[in-house]
């Protein structure tokens, strides 16, 4: 039972990290310059995001609890057990970020759910 | 109407997605490497004297240069078509484990790949970004 609610946990860190961190980077606008200057240009605007540094907490969050999972239970449970990130992200794509998600991607995401869920086994 | 027809940024857009899942694969792969590779460490500065490890340092600095190049992949496409075209670094993890490290792949981890690549490739075939967003630095 602990091992789906550390489960539970990295799907919903992993998906509140990478919702925030797309959101944040569309709002900051496509970076298209590239070279050391305008990295550090660029770094310096995003860590003044307070949305993109909640983005890495949650991130740490995730990587600690499958740390964690990994203690509890086998790889082969853990893997699979996070594919399902995938599917809760494309709905928080569609719903939350306004991203047009057709059938051709629902489909293409569905298959690469089952695929990661496969590779642990 | 976003740039979802622009030719350029798509071909820009596949060129960091291949960015994005090879310095993945091969930072994961440098840093597990070099921590199989070395003495053993004990306490808490174990991870830390890892560091100073040349294999764990390469890895890491790829898995920097992963963070960043997939917060760029970002600033263009969506969400819901970055996240299943860079799972491709699962099938690179594989194959990168069964030439040099000799691990076996089942049947299933097979099937598993192909159906990652037929994902990846469905998702490929859609514009990579849906909504409007500006141009930054």
């Amino acid at each position: 039972m602990t091992a789906w609610l550390y489960v539970a946990l990295i799907v919903a860190a992993t998906a509140a990290a990478d919702v925030l961190q797309s959101r944040e980077m569309k709002d900051h606008g496509a970076i298209h310059e590239s070279g050391p200057s305008a990295l550090a240009r660029a770094l310096s605007a995003l860590a003044r995001r307070g949305y993109l540094i909640l983005a890495v907490c949650f991130m740490a969050v995730s990587f600690f609890a499958f740390l964690k999972l990994l203690e509890l239970a086998d790889f082969t449970f853990a893997v699979p057990a996070t594919a399902a990130s995938y599917v809760v992200e494309t709905l928080l794509a569609r719903f939350v970020l306004k991203e047009h998600v057709g059938g051709r991607r629902w489909a293409g995401t569905l298959l690469v759910a089952v695929g990661v869920a496969l590779l642990a086994v | 109407m976003p740039d979802q027809h622009s030719r350029p940024l798509a071909a820009k857009t596949r060129l960091m997605v291949a960015f994005v899942v090879l310095s993945n694969a091969f930072g994961n792969f440098f840093m597990g490497w070099g921590v199989k590779h070395q003495p053993p460490t004990s306490g808490l500065l174990g991870p830390v004297l890892s560091l100073f490890n040349p294999w764990v340092a390469l890895g890491v600095t790829l898995l920097i240069l992963w963070m960043l190049s997939r917060m760029t992949l970002l600033s263009w496409a969506d969400l819901s078509y970055v996240l299943p075209v860079t799972s491709l670094g699962y099938v690179v993890s594989a194959i990168l484990g069964h030439v040099f490290l000799n691990e076996y792949i089942s049947p299933q981890r097979w099937a598993g790949t192909l159906l990652i690549v037929a994902g990846t490739a469905l998702v490929g075939l859609t514009a990579p970004n849906s909504t409007a967003r500006k141009d930054a630095a």
